[in-house]
């Protein structure tokens, strides 16, 4: 279990003048679950498309599944799975057709996509919906189905970026029982979210300020150097200072 | 009005914001203009010509200086045999062969007539044509040189091309151009701007406001209107300067029927952005309702004489082929107002059946 | 008085009903919620009474008029920020606030007063253009627009959706003093933290209104009572609270699970002495979340 799969150091990344993602460094152990929180325009997204090997650092290192960001990105892609809100499926494809699309892409062969795509529409309740066009379901099942098939190829670690925004409380506590599971098997998570109870169900929780590493700790550790009753109190001490925020 | 006032600055700020927009709105007429009057053109110019002479004879020499002096033709002399004509054909290095048999001038002379052969690369058929058409009104040319005595009974065919007699192609395509821009920019950048609306929410808080929404279109209409008449004049002086093909009859007249055209346009572009939701779907049926159909049935491209009875009726249906015709009488004809009517009437019929439609299919609400 | 007021309003689109009778109402000057995940109707109620689409059934007022007769008198009197961000990315600050302005017949300097408090906010960028600010504040200058012709009726579609923990605060302060200037509000959030905000809401889900009423009856509603647990392995925890028959429901809320029993204290006690390891417990009162997550499992 004390295996890294996610190593930084001082990643940098800047855009002309500006500076989005200032020397972040840290580590993610294997199967560990882990927030990736800040205020919007922070840099969560300019650090984490370097991680899934989407965009060069302008300095410092990262490896990701052992596998250097700066040129070795082929090899992460294929040891990652990656799920967001905004994209997840093709909503004019059906439930299969979207999963043999995307197993497909990291080469898993016809057969075991059949076999290992029943058991899991199974296990999610969506047995009768392997024909079923994904736009028409509810946003809830799509997220969860999008989770699975961000999983399917059994990658070392999955990034999601704000996988439950406006779902219902229901399915939000459903998601993150698969985030467990899947966490369980070994895969490790790495998640961005608006919500900060789920900011709770995180192993450790890294806040982004300016572009910088401003705490990383556990949930309990970091209320405790904050002296704050929860999560949000704490988000909200630190995103205060931001200077960023006034563009 | 003062209401309709700002939202026109407003879609002018828009206009002038997007300079990459501006810039094909305004380099498309000029780089159409400059493409059409130099690159493309369907005149012959230096067409490679190749002459087999087996009779060498004073005659032979005679015609072939005649061609050697034509401006459509550029000579390749040669003793090439037969097979390495074909070689010559097959690579493209000529376009048309003239044959002389072995004593051309004495069989002339003997017999009264000698043959001549000219052979032409006719993978594109109207080039061919016209090749065929030059070199032989070079021999005839010849031939009545030469005649000792007139023939009893001839008849002359005097011909002479009136309004163009230089056979300028840019006659045919400057009225062309200036109709495919006018619908191009009135249709697809009114229809785009439109359904930008649509796509960005904005169009959500303009309906929720006491704003008239059929001035959002009006508002909409008049930036184009404006830029397409500044595109128009560009046209017109290009042509004049550049393509020495000026305007022959009246200029205000002339502007009068194309703002009349401009209308059609836009109301074609409304009637496009009230039946979509997407600045793609806009693009896309601007582009094949009205390009296509501009390009293939405006007439000047293809003669439209020589269609099936069907196209030639569905032609009717599109706004530029009228507007073609008044363009081609006002602005190389010189004709007049008495020419134009009845296009201009076809118009504005066709301007009152799209704004109707567009109105009645227009929404004071979403979907 | 009643300022909004909807009564058996029904939409469907294709076969999917996104609305089913809704009813409630607003009274004047109230801030009200409409709290619900994605897909639950709350943009297609909005619309509905912004005039921007017929409801099938139902009928529905804003401010005294009928939603489909009276459109164009409820169009002078409201304003309506929509969900998508919805300004001119390509006009600055100042050109958007006054072309909204102009539209509603008015202008900048006319009601500044009511947006002046937000407006300061971004006026030392009013020359920058709207689509290089940043999400918050876009979001004030989108709210500015839908002020500025100082509106009876407020509707804000989700404002505060995707946008972080610091700007949401912010947001709702703006919102309290606008409420103070007496304009009635209706807001749509998928945050159920956000309802304690409001002072009456209405929760919604799958196009069904599942109980309208200020968030402290809601609450005082709820009919078990809630306790919040916490171990050292929350997920084996909460595995095992919902094996047990003793526990009615359980649900992972942060750091603590809260749970109600299926048979009072009788029930809690012989689940607590049936413990394999320590387990902290607390009363507590539950959430606008409980609540919510309750009321679903009752629908169902």
């Amino acid at each position: 279990m004390t295996d890294t799969v996610i190593q930084t150091e001082k990643l940098t990344k800047i855009f002309g003048s500006f500076t989005a993602v200032d020397a972040i460094t840290f580590d993610v152990k294997k199967g560990e679950i882990f927030g990736f929180l800040g205020a919007n325009g922070a840099g969560k997204t300019t650090a984490m498309r370097m991680l899934c090997g989407l965009s060069v650092p302008s300095g410092g290192e990262a490896t990701v599944a052992g596998f250097s960001v700066k040129n070795q990105a082929e090899q992460i892609k294929h040891s990652i799975g990656y799920m967001s809100q905004k994209f997840s499926l093709y909503e004019d494809l059906t439930v299969y057709e979207n999963i043999r699309f995307f197993a497909g892409i990291y080469g898993i062969e016809r057969k075991t996509i059949r076999a290992r795509s029943s058991e899991m529409l199974q296990r999610l309740g969506l047995g009768d919906q392997r024909n079923t066009l994904v736009g028409s379901l509810p946003l809830g099942w799509k997220q969860k189905l999008a989770f699975s098939v961000a999983i399917f190829h059994s990658p070392r670690i999955v990034f999601l970026d704000e996988p439950t925004g406006g779902v219902d409380p229901v399915t939000r506590r459903q998601f993150w029982d698969l985030i467990y599971e899947a966490s369980d098997n070994g895969i490790t998570v790495f998640v961005t979210t608006h919500y900060m109870d789920e900011a709770e169900y995180c192993n450790r929780i890294s806040m982004m300020v300016d572009g910088a590493i401003k705490a990383l700790d556990t949930p309990a550790n970091l209320k405790s150097q904050f002296q704050a009753n929860d999560m949000d109190e704490v988000f909200y001490r630190l995103a205060r200072r931001a200077k960023r925020k006034s563009y | 009005m003062k209401q309709l006032l700002i939202f026109v600055q407003k879609e002018f700020k828009h206009v002038f914001r997007d300079k990459k927009t501006l810039l094909l709105l305004f380099g498309l007429p000029i780089a159409q203009i400059v493409l059409f009057g130099f690159a493309l053109t369907n005149e012959i110019k230096d067409a490679n010509l190749l002459i087999i002479d087996h009779s060498k004879d004073e005659t032979t020499l005679q015609i072939t200086e005649k061609f050697r002096a034509s401006s459509s033709f550029s000579l390749r002399e040669s003793v090439m045999n037969t097979s390495e004509m074909e070689d010559a054909f097959k690579r493209g290095s000529i376009k048309l062969a003239l044959i002389f048999p072995s004593q051309f001038e004495q069989d002339l002379i003997h017999e009264g007539r000698a043959p001549i052969q000219l052979i032409a690369d006719a993978t594109d058929p109207n080039t061919a044509t016209m090749l065929i058409n030059y070199a032989s009104s070079i021999i005839r040319d010849y031939q009545q040189s030469i005649a000792t005595k007139p023939p009893e009974l001839s008849i002359q065919i005097q011909h002479r091309n009136i309004y163009n007699p230089e056979l300028k192609g840019t006659t045919n395509f400057v009225p062309g151009v200036m109709a495919l821009v006018l619908l191009l920019i009135c249709v697809l950048m009114t229809s785009v701007s439109i359904v930008k609306e649509k796509e960005m929410g904005t169009m959500e808080i303009l309906l929720v406001s006491p704003f008239n929404p059929i001035l959002v279109i009006l508002a909409k209409a008049i930036p184009y209107l404006a830029l397409s008449i500044v595109n128009l004049i560009v046209i017109l002086l290009l042509s004049t300067f550049l393509l020495d093909t000026p305007v022959n009859g009246n200029v205000f007249l002339l502007v009068g029927v194309s703002i009349v055209l401009i209308m059609a346009a836009l109301s074609l572009g409304l009637l496009i952005s009230n039946s979509t939701n997407s600045q793609q779907m806009a693009m896309l049926i601007s582009l094949m309702g009205m390009l296509l159909p501009t390009m293939m049935f405006t007439g000047f491209l293809f003669p439209l004489e020589n269609m099936p009875m069907a196209l030639q009726v569905f032609a009717n249906m599109v706004p530029s082929k009228w507007y073609y015709i008044i363009v081609k009488d006002i602005m190389i004809k010189g004709l007049g107002c008495s020419a134009v009517w009845k296009e201009t009437l076809i118009l504005l019929g066709m301007i009152l059946l799209l704004l109707a439609l567009s109105i009645r299919k227009f929404k004071i609400r979403l979907s | 008085m009643k300022h909004v007021t909807l009564e058996g309003i029904s939409k469907s689109y294709d076969s999917t009903k996104a609305v089913d009778e809704v009813h409630f109402n607003v009274e004047q000057g109230e801030l009200f919620g409409l709290i619900g995940p994605d897909g639950a109707g709350k943009t297609t109620l909005f619309r509905i009474l912004t005039t921007l689409i017929l409801p099938d059934a139902g009928r529905a007022f804003v401010n005294g008029h009928h939603v489909v007769k009276d459109y164009k008198k409820i169009r002078k009197e409201v304003g309506y920020m929509p969900g998508k961000f919805s300004l001119y990315q390509d006009l600055t600050v100042e050109e958007n606030l006054s072309f909204f302005a102009s539209i509603f017949n008015t202008t900048i300097r006319e009601n500044y007063e009511l947006v002046k408090d937000i407006y300061v906010q971004i006026e030392p960028f009013k020359d920058r253009r709207a689509g290089k600010l940043s999400g918050g504040m876009k979001q004030k200058l989108a709210l500015c627009c839908a002020l500025i012709h100082r509106p009876v009726v407020l509707f804000l579609d989700e404002p505060t959706t995707g946008v972080d923990a610091v700007s949401r605060r912010e947001f709702w302060e703006m919102l309290k003093s606008l409420k103070k200037q007496g304009i009635t509000i209706l807001v749509s959030t998928p945050y159920m933290d956000e309802a304690d905000l409001c002072e009456k809401i209405a929760l919604i889900q799958s196009g069904n209104i599942m109980t309208v009423d200020t968030p402290e009856r809601i609450v005082s509603d709820f009919p078990d009572p809630v306790y919040a647990v916490q171990s050292d392995n929350m997920s084996r925890l909460l595995r095992e609270l919902r094996g047990s028959d003793q526990v009615k429901s359980a649900n992972a809320f942060g750091e603590f699970h809260h749970i109600t029993f299926s048979g009072g204290t009788e029930s809690m006690d012989r689940f607590l002495k049936g413990l394999r390891e320590p387990m902290l417990i607390k009363s507590i009162s539950p959430t606008i979340e409980d609540c919510f997550i309750h009321l679903m499992a009752a629908h169902d």
